[in-house]
């Protein structure tokens, strides 16, 4: 018998570096939340047994959309001798790359929380984690579709058109009650690690069509469904890590091939120091070409990741993602450090460079900004 | 048992004089005392025990960590090891899987809950700080036997208490050490001090093994590790608690499911 509370409260402080788009008036420059992570966990039955409870609010000072609720976990987990099964709302995470995240499709993406789609909302699910001699096997229904977060009138990084997700639509005529299926085979031989997943159900990604809300023009989100196969792989020695997250789908839009691939090489103890430099480097693709509904067609991703290891866990994250087309970029810094010992500070630093008046990142050009976190966990 | 190990130990000893049959080399007399200081860890099983860690700068600040670890013993090679952070509260949750290897690297897998990611990790790091503290990652990593070459330096008293003396060089790639010199209690053949010294040869840190309590009637492990950096001035104390023995782990205890779900 364990239970146990955590969490984290935090103030989060954005500030962006230009006036808004003359079409986005209502927009400010600077905008602060506050964010509450309550976190329950209880086990029994000689921990075989659990329930894991974990809410998160924000609430924004500018963007009402921002502002939300979301139960990120509420699920019962029973263990058995070789297989675990889990019920209720959670998350998963399928992958191995850094850049992006493309055969990660069982959660929606929380994205008024972060551009980089890692934040996620709950899923409501039934898995079946079966392990035996040729790999794990899980299998899952997820009856429920959540739909992806986009910003308010009033929020940033938004787009433009906004994208008005109370005229969000779908293909199944079960709308969000579509019960979406998926199968994953995990297995790892020496230093291979290989996943095969498929997904058939409602696409988390959405397609957008013009419309229109009080006159004004907006982006109508439709969620189609959507059969995926995905595939990743990584090769671990002791100086590289090698990546591949590869996936196809087949969809009423234009069926598409896409993958990421790429190394992690790390320096260990440079300049005499006990910090660690790791480089990052990764290739994205895109069958789609220019019309493809991700940012990234043909780019290449080039990373630095700084770790002190003092007694701060002091770290940085340094990526830039560059179309090899139009050249348009975007920046990426993430850095933390812990004071004392139940505090973090987190910055983070947003940047679109050279982007093209007819690219999809158009709209938030003027959208860079930079985001101080200050957390308190408990 | 005892008898058995008695058995084993004359055998070894009768296998290293037919090897050679002069006078034992500093080398083979290093690699036996090793050899039974392994041995006498043998047959534990599993093991599961609470760590604290003090950390202490130069000023005399210190910062705690918190870890809860357990052990399976692999015959034939390297120990699993299941590590999970509850402090600092900012990576509570996370949990560090480790396979290690005798004669190749060691398979590391690092648990992110915020993400609920596995990430397979380059276990290249061995000579960087645990969590900032002066425990380097190949200091608290499972003691295999080949990943050192040995060589006996003398007998001596440590804190009363007699000793071999011996030193061990790392066979593997990354280490931060040039060489360790190790105090072996000579009746129990458990180490009391070991001092590092770096790449460059100086003296490092030195590590002395304090509270030894004995589990099962045989297996000693100290209450309390106590690890100096003669270079920066700073210190971590370890402290170990609850320790307990044959608990029942097994494999399926160290895969990446009972890593996702390890609390």
């Amino acid at each position: 018998m364990a239970a146990e509370w955590s969490g984290d409260v935090s103030v989060q402080w954005r500030h962006f570096l230009y006036s808004p788009l003359p079409q986005n008036p209502q927009q400010s420059q600077s905008d602060a939340s506050i964010a509450f992570q309550p976190e329950f966990y209880h086990s029994w039955d000689n921990d075989e047994q659990s329930i894991t409870i974990e809410v998160f609010s924000r609430l924004d000072e500018v963007d009402e959309k921002r502002s939300h609720n979301d139960i990120r976990e509420f699920s019962w987990l029973t263990v058995f001798d070789n297989w675990e099964l889990k019920a209720g709302i959670s998350k998963v995470y399928w992958g191995v790359t850094e850049s992006q995240h493309l055969v990660d499709v069982i959660n929606q993406t929380d994205f008024v929380e972060n551009l980089d789609g890692e934040d996620k909302l709950g899923q409501p699910m039934i898995q079946a984690s079966i392990e035996s001699e040729l790999g794990t096997w899980d299998v899952f229904i997820l009856p429920g579709f959540r739909e992806r977060t986009f910003a308010g009138i009033d929020g940033r990084p938004r787009f433009f058109p906004m994208v008005d997700s109370s005229q969000a639509s779908y293909e199944s005529s079960q709308e969000n009650r579509h019960i979406d299926v998926a199968l994953r085979w995990f297995h790892m031989i020496g230093d291979w690690e290989i996943g095969l997943s498929q997904f058939s159900g409602t696409s988390r990604e959405p397609v957008f069509s013009p419309g229109s809300k009080n006159g004004q023009p907006v982006l109508i989100p439709t969620y189609l469904l959507m059969q995926q196969t995905g595939l990743d792989v990584q090769a671990t020695t002791e100086d590289w890590l090698w990546k591949l997250e590869a996936i196809h789908r087949r969809w009423q839009a234009e069926n598409f091939t896409a993958l990421t691939a790429g190394f992690e090489y790390s320096f260990i103890g440079i300049v005499e120091s006990d910090a660690d430099l790791g480089l990052v480097f990764e290739y994205l693709y895109d069958s789609r070409g220019q019309q493809a509904t991700s940012f990234f067609q043909n780019d290449i991703m080039t990373g630095l990741r700084l770790a002190l290891n003092d007694e701060q866990s002091t770290e940085a994250l340094l990526g830039i993602i560059m179309d090899l087309d139009n050249h348009e970029a975007f920046i990426s810094l993430e850095a933390s450090r812990r004071l004392g010992d139940a505090w973090k500070l987190e910055v983070e630093v947003r940047s679109f460079q050279n982007v093209n008046e007819t690219s999809l990142l158009n709209s938030l050009k003027k959208d860079d900004y930079i985001q101080l976190d200050l957390a308190y966990y408990f | 048992m005892k008898k058995n190990l008695l058995n084993i130990l004359a055998l070894a000893l009768l296998l290293s004089f037919g090897i050679s049959s002069q006078a034992e080399t500093p080398e083979e007399k290093g690699l036996a005392i090793a050899k039974e200081v392994d041995l006498r860890d043998t047959g534990f099983k599993d093991s599961t025990a609470k760590m604290e860690m003090v950390l202490k700068n130069k000023q005399g600040k210190t910062s705690v960590r918190n870890v809860r670890v357990k052990t399976l013993e692999v015959n034939g090679d390297g120990d699993k090891g299941l590590s999970i952070f509850d402090k600092p509260r900012d990576v509570k949750g996370t949990a560090f899987l480790t396979y290690s290897h005798s004669k190749k690297p060691d398979e590391q897998w690092l648990y992110l809950p915020a993400l609920k990611r596995v990430k397979r990790i380059s276990s290249k790091n061995k000579s960087g700080p645990f969590m900032g503290s002066e425990f380097a990652y190949e200091d608290i990593s499972s003691q295999e036997l080949d990943k050192y070459t040995y060589k006996y330096l003398r007998d001596e008293k440590f804190n009363g208490i007699d000793c071999f003396v011996i030193e061990r060089y790392p066979t593997y790639k990354n280490s931060g050490y040039k060489r360790q010199v190790v105090w072996i209690n000579k009746k129990e053949y458990r180490p009391e001090k070991t001092d590092f010294y770096d790449r460059k040869n100086s003296l490092l840190k030195t590590l002395v093994f304090e509270d030894y309590k004995q589990y099962l009637g045989k297996y000693w492990r100290a209450s309390t590790m106590k690890m100096i950096n003669h270079q920066t001035g700073k210190s971590t104390i370890l402290s170990w608690q609850d320790y307990k023995f044959q608990t029942g782990l097994s494999d399926k205890d160290f895969n990446r499911n009972s890593l996702k779900r390890a609390r």
